[in-house]
């Protein structure tokens, strides 16, 4: 066989994965890839597993089975002899590194300002010098519109201003993709807009994949290449977002847009 | 027996020159306390069972003894196997020891304190263990439990006076020594009484302070 390891393999793929928590099996033999540079949004009932499929992929979540390739190598196993071993954590913290996270609650680092929040991994993580690492935090704070609050701590913003924060934190780290997981969700209304508008401003500057979570169907529809819908822990249709939100074939995604639609 | 201005003034400063004693066991005692109380609590969250274990059971036996009874093995009993220890290293060892076990529940609470969240932005930026708990964890998880440490500096300079019971001239010992040679036991006494007020009262109150500071910090409640 002489076919290039590299061309035309996806960033990301979920080979059979299958997650359970104690009894409850959230996903059960998921076959996902995601391509490089691909926007790909996340969409389904609650429970229905899209949290834990990113949260596996960022290594906060180990699967129950099955394999999670990123650039062809798997994640969660190391080849020892030809066979897959459970990964060490030199092994995660080696991929991991292509990998960013936004999160629902934000979690920024409360004792540090806001710079020093999007500073701190550049350094000690990426080896950066300091004063670069603090002139690119900057741009980067600016292009999320929080120029103005380098010196600020999180607890002195908004809940828009520190999922701003947020993304920059994770972006200013250059992966290879993004998740976000519900990022607006834990917003009041009148914030959401700001958040959103900062991925999508992102989205066109960057050549990063991305996998969205998200419930906002205008947002998945102007960012994502693909929406994937899911269901009892598999996907139950995917498309384009055209395809998805106007001519959803299966009756779970009709009840499932029609319920959504109506109550947004 | 009634109070004698003069013999109390006059020894008053003997009593007095034992503070740097007093201050350097206190704090000798308070830095083993620190240091090996996070030992306590890293080996106490091991994965690894055995020690975790071995931790937990060392934990609930030095508490559920008393210090004397710690402190005379300590001095008396690890010379017959070959541990012979000064009376001070011993003193600062036990009661430092003993101290740990309280000081790692302190640091197990701030540490407990800290959201999941915190853990796992820590890992999505990709931050190695270490740096997780020197950059992200610790600082957190310590200055809340600041006023508390203080107490148990407090507590353990409160406990100093056990340390007579294998020879250490600290303030109740100085006293007694002082009162047996004059037969007058009231003044060195009350003296020694006064010192401690006089040490722990200032430090209560900065532990106060600390306290407010620590509530206000990075900006909390400013919004
Ligand atoms: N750590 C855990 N322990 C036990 N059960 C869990 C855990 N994490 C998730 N679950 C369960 O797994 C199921 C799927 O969770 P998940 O968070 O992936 O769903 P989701 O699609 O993101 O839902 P939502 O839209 O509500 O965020 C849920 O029933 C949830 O209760
Ligand atoms: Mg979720």
């Amino acid at each position: 066989m002489t076919k290039n390891p590299v061309q035309n393999q996806p960033l990301v793929k979920y080979e059979k994965v299958s997650k359970k928590f104690d009894d409850l099996e959230v996903l059960k033999g998921l076959d996902l890839d995601i391509n490089q540079g691909e926007r790909v949004a996340l969409i389904g009932p609650s429970g229905s597993g899209k949290t834990t499929i990113i949260r596996m992929l960022m290594t906060l979540e180990e699967p129950t089975s099955g394999i999670i390739k990123v650039d062809g190598t798997p994640l969660w196993h190391k080849e020892v002899n030809g066979k897959l071993a459970p990964a060490d954590e030199n092994h995660l913290r080696k991929i991991r590194g292509d990998i960013g996270m936004v999160f629902q609650q934000f979690n920024l680092f409360p004792h540090m300002t806001i710079l020093r929040n999007v500073t701190e991994a550049q350094v000690h993580v990426k080896g950066i010098p300091k004063d670069e690492a603090e002139k690119r935090a900057i741009t980067m704070l600016e292009k999320v519109g929080l120029g103005e609050k380098v010196d600020a701590y999180p607890l002195q913003l908004s809940g828009g201003q520190q999922q701003r924060v947020a993304i920059a934190r994770a972006v200013v780290m250059q992966p290879k993709i993004m998740l976000f997981d519900e990022v607006t969700s834990a917003l009041d209304p009148e914030l959401v807009g700001e958040v959103l508008e900062v991925i999508k401003e992102i989205a066109k500057e960057s050549d990063m994949a991305m996998i969205l979570v998200t419930h906002e169907m205008d947002f998945a529809r102007d960012v994502a290449d693909r929406i994937v819908f899911l269901h009892g822990g598999l996907i139950e249709e995917q498309g384009s977002p055209k395809e998805i939100l106007e001519n959803p074939q299966s009756s779970r995604l009709q009840s499932f847009l029609k319920r959504f639609l109506s109550t947004t | 027996m009634s109070w004698d201005w003069e013999f109390a003034i006059k020894v008053f400063p003997e009593i007095f020159n034992v503070i740097w004693l007093v201050i350097g066991i206190t704090f000798g005692a308070y830095a083993v306390a620190l240091v090996f109380g996070l030992i306590l609590t890293f080996a106490r969250r091991s994965s690894f069972k055995p020690l975790s274990w071995t931790v937990y059971g060392f934990i609930e036996f030095i508490r559920s003894t008393p210090p004397l009874v710690q402190l005379f093995f300590v001095y008396f009993a690890l010379p017959l196997i070959g541990i012979s220890l000064n009376k001070y290293v011993a003193g600062i060892l036990t009661l430092g020891i003993h101290y740990s076990t309280y000081v790692s529940e302190v640091y197990r609470s701030g540490i407990d304190s800290i959201e999941k969240g915190q853990w796992e932005a820590a890992r999505a930026l990709n931050f190695t263990k270490s740096q997780t708990w020197s950059k992200v964890i610790l600082p957190q998880a310590i200055p809340p439990v600041i006023p508390m440490l203080g107490n148990y500096l407090i507590v353990l300079f409160k406990e100093t006076p056990l340390l007579m019971a294998i020879g250490v001239v600290e303030f109740l010992q100085k006293a007694f020594l002082i009162g047996a040679d004059h037969f007058k036991y009231l003044e060195p006494l009350t003296i020694v009484g006064l010192l401690f007020l006089l040490l722990s009262y200032p430090a209560a109150l900065l532990i106060n302070r600390l306290e407010k500071w620590s509530n206000q910090a990075y900006g909390k409640g400013s919004r």
